[in-house]
């Protein structure tokens, strides 16, 4: 027999980006524990709906933790309270019956909300559009096998490639400060040879843009790797650091 | 209607080099005045994107997520196939070839599949230039693995995580277009309908879905790269919001829908929980390289795994298959793990699920190995389900996963309806009646990053285009129809929500026209759909307003939509008299059990055309012909 739990949710509702908002608080009744977390949330908002008020409004896509969709805060901790995990990929199970959860939206000024828990993290993509890819034409690729890359470096590129842009670094960050991301996405490319030819450009107009979004500085208190679902390390803002400090002196 | 597949003339393995030639060229000053209206930003959409911008074509790209980078392509695992033969082990662009068009049980273009064996080498190098971590050897050489029904190593991979970062490289691709200013980005919109003027696909109009305001774009030509079908079933391995909307609204303009029966069934997903569950996980098939997969061979054994000794075990698919083993095609290992479980053998507490074991592989190649390979995935699993996979042995059952099925495409991949193109999952070209894994990634980025930019340039320099603008009445009327459409779903005010609709509609297609289908259950799902449907028009509650962010409405829109699909999908699983791939008819299968063909009546792509509402589509047929690969009963005995 599947096990059920009760909780009672405080959940920030806010109509659109330029409304005021407020809490709410709903009880989530017998909640069966093998549910996600926003498996509980689908059946809060189904009981909502036929009383005839308005669901609960939130990110979600693939439900695997891999697309970087949701995210919300729960009783202040980004994504929840497991570690390296989404929040589709929590589960009611690390709940106890009779729980309170108080549940947020990212809070940041770069990311303003848009409805409830939903929030704009276009200014992610307006920093890897200021110079997070490497300028290759589709047709002029060489051999693949033209260039050896050493494994170790291949894996560690691929351990800051694995970044899924939720923001819940930013979220859990006091500062706001978006270098997590930023550095994720430099060190991905600064570490393989085919990003290397563009990399002090590539650090200079991805912090520029990041800058300008409004996101804070970083005070070294590491909760974006805490909050990270994918275990992003800090070790990408040293190197963040090193590129940004490289193009500086290469001018 | 006669169907031209434009499929050139020669030899299949010169028809696309010759192909390219023989297209027309748009002058590369001319390019500018194009503009090109992109829906759907996975992998053939994005790369369709920027390869296009970067040609110098106007592109306008749309997506209903947050940001490009979230499209479903990013949840894809195991891998991307090219016949690069790394490993001299016998691969070639015709292995590959020959494999996807058996794969596929003999229900494709061989054309198209050929060009897409061809165009597989280039992508990866493609990817790679762009910073694509694939795994590498010491030697720092790219690592292969034999992946699902192949029996060479011809599949690339980033951990399991394959997908997403193909996905990276191509929004990465995106987003250097749109800083270059070719690609305008549209996210958070929802295509509601394609506007046809003078018999073209001219443009589109969307739902901005954080304001609720109807938009029209007009270019000159309209590219979909918008996925599969396959939440028509409710639970799949599908993203939340994937759905039939934009291919479905366009087959109401005119668009053929082909072969909608050609379902996947993946075989290794985490098996069905409860009734509140939002969507199934797969689990990536790279795991049947290592693990195996069994049940108890007595039905109704309640014991723990550890406790069933090796003699009560029934490594099903190594005794039935014992050249290909667990590796058999995906088709062929869903319908075994039906099998086993219909005759009470299935295991964990619904008996709707088998074991897939790594306890031997952990002996034999310990556990950091193991973890190596699968450690997300293990991590993933546990997540989920409260097991470690590295003690006990995981439990998966097959769940719908992906559509060969799609909108009719001829070889430059435009459909019927001019102007209309049609890339990645939602075409129906290359797989046939099965995808074989690690085809997808293929696919997608071959469609957009190789073949896109040279057909489209043939549709542009071959026909006079008249200006069309977004204020024309074709645009008013569709925007009109959008509008009321949505005005309708608020004003109903009945007693069930969306989601229930769906799940209905969900489990009659499961239960009716899933793994295995018959002539009387078909018959009674299509029987039933009307009644859902009938049921939704009077009892569906959506509450809010147009005018805002609105995730209901948004659901309602797909899910009428879905009501009106699933009888087509019915309807085309019903004349198929045959089984082929992931279509299995019950009527039609071998002494042993497997899928029989039925080449002489079958062995043709059926395209339906919208009739209009209440009458029966009507059906066209393209015949397939195998001048290469000769046409087999499918064994991987």
């Amino acid at each position: 027999m599947a096990n059920t739990i009760n909780l009672t949710l405080k959940v920030w509702r806010q109509k659109s980006s330029d409304s005021p908002g407020a809490f709410e608080i709903y009880q989530a009744h017998d909640i069966d524990t093998d549910l996600s977390f926003l498996e509980m949330l689908d059946v809060v908002n189904i009981n909502l709906e036929k009383n005839g008020k308005e669901p609960i409004a939130f990110d979600h896509d693939c439900r695997e933790g891999i697309c970087g969709c949701c995210g919300a805060m729960i009783n202040g901790q980004a994504h929840g309270p497991e570690h390296g995990t989404t929040l589709c990929q929590l589960h009611v199970r690390k709940f106890r019956d009779g729980d309170t959860l108080v549940i947020e939206p990212w809070r940041s000024r770069a990311f303003p909300v848009v409805r409830d828990l939903i929030v704009d993290r276009s200014a992610f993509d307006r920093i890897i559009q200021a110079g997070g890819y490497v300028t290759v034409r589709t047709g002029s690729a060489p051999e693949a096998h033209s260039l050896p890359v050493p494994k170790i470096d291949a894996d560690e590129a691929f351990d800051s490639a694995a970044c899924i842009g939720c923001g819940a670094c930013v979220a859990a960050c006091p500062n706001a400060s978006a270098v997590l991301f930023v550095g994720a996405k430099i060190s991905h490319l600064a570490l393989l040879p085919q990003g290397r030819v563009e990399r002090e450009r590539r650090a200079r107009a991805m912090v520029e843009r990041m800058d300008l979004e409004g996101f804070g500085n970083c005070s070294n208190h590491y909760e974006c790797e805490a909050a990270c679902p994918k275990e992003i390390s800090v070790r990408n803002i040293a190197r963040l650091n090193r590129e940004f400090f490289r193009a500086f002196v290469k001018g | 209607m006669t169907l031209d597949s434009k499929v050139p003339g020669g030899p299949v393995s010169e028809k696309w080099t010759r192909h390219k030639f023989d297209m027309k060229l748009v002058n590369p000053a001319n390019k500018r005045k194009f503009t090109v209206i992109v829906v759907g930003t996975g992998l053939a959409g994005a790369s369709a994107a920027a390869s296009l911008s970067e040609l110098g074509y106007q592109v306008k790209a749309f997506c209903l997520q947050d940001s490009p980078r979230r499209a479903h392509s990013i949840a894809a695992q195991g891998g991307i196939n090219a016949a690069k033969n790394y490993q001299n082990d016998g691969d070639s662009v015709y292995r590959l070839f020959y494999d996807t068009v058996k794969g596929g049980d003999y229900r494709s273009r061989e054309a198209n599949v050929y060009r897409l064996a061809e165009l597989s080498v280039n992508i990866i190098d493609q990817c790679v230039a762009q910073g694509v971590p694939f795994a590498r050897e010491y030697g720092g050489m790219l690592d292969n693995r034999s992946f699902g029904g192949a029996q060479v190593s011809r599949t690339f991979y980033a951990r399991g995580q394959t997908g997403q970062q193909l996905l990276l490289g191509a929004y990465s691709a995106l987003c250097k277009e749109i800083a270059a200013g070719g690609v305008k980005m549209f996210p958070r919109r929802e295509m509601l309908d394609l506007v046809v003027v003078g018999g073209r696909a001219r443009g589109i109009v969307v739902r901005n879905m954080v304001d609720g305001s109807i938009e029209s774009h007009a270019g000159d030509a309209v590219i979909l790269a918008t996925g599969g079908y396959g939440n028509v079933f409710y639970l799949s391995t599908n993203a939340k919001p994937c759905n039939v909307t934009a291919t479905w609204r366009a087959a109401r303009k005119g668009a053929l829908f082909a072969n909608p029966c050609f379902t996947q069934i993946h075989p290794t997903c985490i098996p069905v929980h409860g009734d509140c569950q939002s969507k199934l996980t797969l689990m990536s098939e790279s795991l049947r390289n290592d693990g195996r997969i069994w049940v108890p061979n007595k039905s109704g054994d309640k014991r723990p795994p550890g406790q069933i000794p090796e003699q009560e075990r029934d490594y099903y698919l190594e005794r039935k298959y014992p050249s290909f083993g667990n590796l058999v095609p995906r088709d062929v290992a869903s319908r075994n793990a039906k099998e086993v479980c219909d005759k009470g053998r299935g295991v964990g507490s619904t008996g709707m699920a088998v074991y897939l074991d790594f306890r031997d592989s952990i002996q034999r190649l310990g556990r950091s190995t193991i973890e190596a390979r699968y450690g997300n995935l293990f991590q993933m699993y546990e997540k989920i389900v409260d097991d470690d996979p590295y003690q006990v042995p995981m439990m998966i059952y097959p769940a719908i996963h992906y559509t060969m099925g799609g909108l009719w495409v001829d070889y430059n991949l435009m459909s019927n309806l001019p102007g209309l193109h049609v890339l990645g999952e939602a075409n129906f070209s290359d797989h046939g009646a099965n995808r074989l894994g690690a085809s997808a990634l293929m696919q997608g980025l071959a469609d957009g990053y190789f073949v896109i930019p040279y057909t489209l340039g043939h549709y542009f320099a071959s026909n006079r285009l008249d200006p069309v603008k977004a204020e024309a009445p074709e645009f008013k009327e569709a925007e009109q129809s959008a509008r009321q459409r949505i005005q309708k779903f608020l004003s109903l005010k009945g007693k069930k929500t969306v989601d229930e609709f769906h799940r209905d509609l969900g489990l009659l297609l499961w239960d009716k026209c899933g793994m295995s289908r018959n002539q009387a259950g078909l018959e009674e799902a299509l029987r039933k759909i009307p009644e859902i449907r009938e049921e939704f028009s009077k009892n569906l509650v959506v509450n809010g307003s147009a005018d805002s962010l609105n995730q209901s409405l948004e659901k309602a829109g797909r899910v009428a939509d879905f009501l009106e699909f699933a009888e087509l999908l019915v309807l085309d699983a019903l004349e198929r008299k045959e089984s082929c791939g992931g279509h299995f008819r019950e009527e039609s299968q071998t002494e042993e059990g497997e899928a029989l063909r039925d080449d002489v009546n079958f062995c043709h792509v059926s395209a339906w055309e919208w009739a209009g509402e209440g009458k029966k589509p009507i059906l066209h047929k393209e015949p397939l012909v195998f001048d290469e690969v000769h046409l087999a009963q499918r064994s991987y005995k």
